[in-house]
């Protein structure tokens, strides 16, 4: 299992970094795009798989790093790299913000306050006067990154969205494989136990949140520079269940199986555009397939198919089968 | 003048927020009312108020029904696609953490906004109102919209109605104990799945009829209950999902606070909900009708 997988990886990784050379096979920007999801997707993970929050607002924390870095880079002539870097920072406020007030309630409840505080700086986006309103921030510039790397190259952004992904997702690694990391999945899977050793668990969830939203307003901004637009459409809730979806689809348990699933969603979404409006009903029905028949996503699933052949005694499905005894149906 | 405000203008606004108040009050207690029983959050819900008015305006306008007809049939029909949902696919989910139905309700909304979307284009559709309530009433302070005031009492009614058969009924009182122990209610020999199943098409053909009766105010368009049901669970995270009661209070309260701060603060009414929210996070977390979750 472990072999395969650093065989994949290095291909992977191979693949990518031969991306701008085959311009006859992919679309750099395309590629670009979907590694910005995929570092969203790793990010909005570190809630959801690692500690068991569902956040239904990370749109907000998106959207608020691809405005702030439009924004600083555009109108005051922040140099790239700083912009990015604030719109991190900025995103990583919020989301401690949203997460301090979020972590009040728990499960449920939770996903609609995050719902309902990405609504309230989606109508910010939407009425400040900075923004443009439905335009959206158009045409940032690019700039020069680190003072020598010309951006309006596209190659060369390409490597340096390659690397700020990877520095990323390295953290996010860092994070989950750290004692802080442990801490969270015992806080998922018991959190009164978590309390009762004496964890101070609304902290954890609190710095849990900051580090998702910083990594995820980074996401965002590379976005705004990519494309040189910050629009509406990345604070919006949209965007909040894609990224739900992204995470789904590739496994939420893995720490890299957002990152298929959310190339998945960006491919299909790319391919599928001359669709027009049944993008957003296909996407709806993978949605479905997936919470209905696969939980696990797909990398979980390649991850079971290994384990099960490694250790064919025990079956690992009847963990897996939802415990029907007190359901509603009481059947 | 009151408030340095004409009176005029202040009792369009109060007005305008009690019919706003009235639809949320029908949406969130449909929601509570299935959260109740099927421990699910239905993000479906504007889904469902949004293919209420949908229905309506299609058999209204290419069938040509009578609009008292299309009050009572939208509903009904929004219901059966309701249960036909949860028996197929939702049902399959209890018991499992219940992330995976407000997910699984998130891909309906997805779903039904984008086929609606396909099929008519996002731009509203005109409804007109039914003949026998257009007009006004002048009420000596001011003129009523007759349309207006029949939306608020038929929104009002209908969550009087679903109050009593809950609380006063043996359905209702099958329903209650199905809501606190479906176990032991399914030893009593109630069939709690089809109770289930009921609850949610009576659930989402509450906000059916919210939507057929929004239809003539609003326009008919597939976006109509997205933005809705976000303002709805901001409602039920202040009222609490625990009481219907106090579901239909803060959904009226909340119209009201949110037509009156568009008539003093209007760049605040579209967030008004989400401050307060906020604001009774940090001072009550489980709500105000709320009781603590375990």
């Amino acid at each position: 299992m472990r072999r395969w997988l650093l065989v994949l990886s290095t291909i992977g990784l191979a693949a990518l970094l031969l991306v701008p050379f085959m311009p006859s096979l992919v679309y750099d920007i395309f590629v670009m795009k979907a590694l910005c999801f995929v570092l969203f997707a790793c990010a909005f993970n570190l809630l959801l798989g690692h500690t068991g929050i569902l956040s239904f607002g990370h749109a907000a924390f998106f959207g608020t790093g691809a405005y702030v870095t439009g924004q600083l880079v555009k109108e005051y002539g922040v140099p790239t790299d700083l912009g990015i870097l604030a719109g991190g920072l900025v995103a990583a406020l919020l989301g401690a913000v949203i997460g301090a007030l979020a972590i009040r309630r728990s499960g449920i409840y939770l996903a609609m306050i995050t719902l309902a505080m990405s609504q309230l700086v989606y109508f910010f986006f939407l009425q400040a006067p900075f923004t443009g309103a439905e335009d959206g921030l158009q045409r940032i510039p690019r700039g020069v990154f680190l003072g020598i790397i010309d951006l309006r190259n596209d190659t060369a952004l390409y490597y340096v969205v390659l690397a700020i992904i990877g520095a990323g997702l390295w953290v996010i690694w860092r994070t989950v494989n750290s004692p802080f990391g442990h801490v969270l999945r015992a806080i998922r899977e018991h959190e009164p136990r978590a309390v009762s050793l004496g964890y101070p668990v609304a902290r954890y969830k609190v710095m849990v949140f900051t580090i998702s939203a910083g990594l995820s307003g980074i996401a965002g901004s590379l976005k705004a520079i990519i494309f040189q637009l910050a629009a509406l459409s990345d604070v919006h809730w949209h965007t909040s269940g894609d990224v739900i979806l992204m995470t789904l689809l590739g496994g939420m348990n893995t720490i890299f199986g957002p990152a298929v699933g959310a190339a998945i969603i960006s491919t299909l979404g790319h391919y599928l555009d001359p669709f027009g409006g049944w993008v957003t009903v296909i996407t709806g029905v993978v949605f479905m397939t997936c919470i209905l028949v696969f939980r696990r996503g797909v990398l979980g699933q390649i991850e079971q198919r290994f384990q099960h052949r490694s250790e064919p005694s025990t079956s690992t499905e009847v963990h897996a089968e939802p415990d029907t005894s007190n359901s509603p149906n009481g059947a | 003048m009151l408030f340095g405000v004409p009176l005029q203008a202040l009792m369009g606004q109060l007005m305008l927020g009690i019919v706003n108040g009235s639809f949320y009050a029908v949406l969130s207690l449909g929601l509570a009312i299935i959260f109740g029983v099927l421990k699910i959050v239905n993000f479906a819900h504007g889904a469902f108020f949004m293919l209420g008015a949908f229905t309506a305006f299609l058999l209204a306008q290419h069938l040509g029904a009578n609009y008292w007809f299309v009050l009572f049939l939208a509903p009904v029909f929004v219901a059966l696609v309701g249960m036909l949902f949860e028996w197929l696919f939702l049902r399959r989910l209890y018991g499992l953490d219940p992330i995976y139905g407000l997910l699984l309700t998130f891909s309906l909304v997805l779903v039904l906004e984008g086929g609606f979307r396909v099929a008519f284009g996002s731009s509203g559709q005109p409804f007109s109102t039914p003949d026998m309530l257009t007009g006004t009433i002048n009420l000596g302070f001011m003129v009523l919209p007759l349309y207006r005031a029949f939306v608020i009492v038929a929104a009002l009614s209908s969550c009087l109605v679903t109050w009593y058969v809950i609380e006063r009924t043996s359905l209702g009182a099958s329903l209650r104990a199905a809501t606190e122990r479906p176990d032991l209610t399914q030893a009593f020999g109630i069939n709690v799945p089809r109770l289930v199943t009921l609850t949610y098409g009576a659930g989402v053909g509450l906000a059916a009829f919210a939507g057929v009766l929004a239809a003539p105010i609003f326009h008919v368009n597939p976006s109509m209950g997205s933005s809705l049901v976000i303002t709805i669970f901001a409602i039920v995270v202040i009222g609490g999902l625990g009481s219907i009661k106090g579901a239909i209070i803060t959904g009226l309260g909340l119209g009201v606070v949110e037509g009156l701060t568009r008539l003093f603060y209007s760049e605040f009414s579209s967030t008004i909900v989400f401050l307060i929210m906020v604001l009774v996070l940090m001072l009550r977390p489980a709500g105000l009708f709320g009781r603590e979750e375990g």
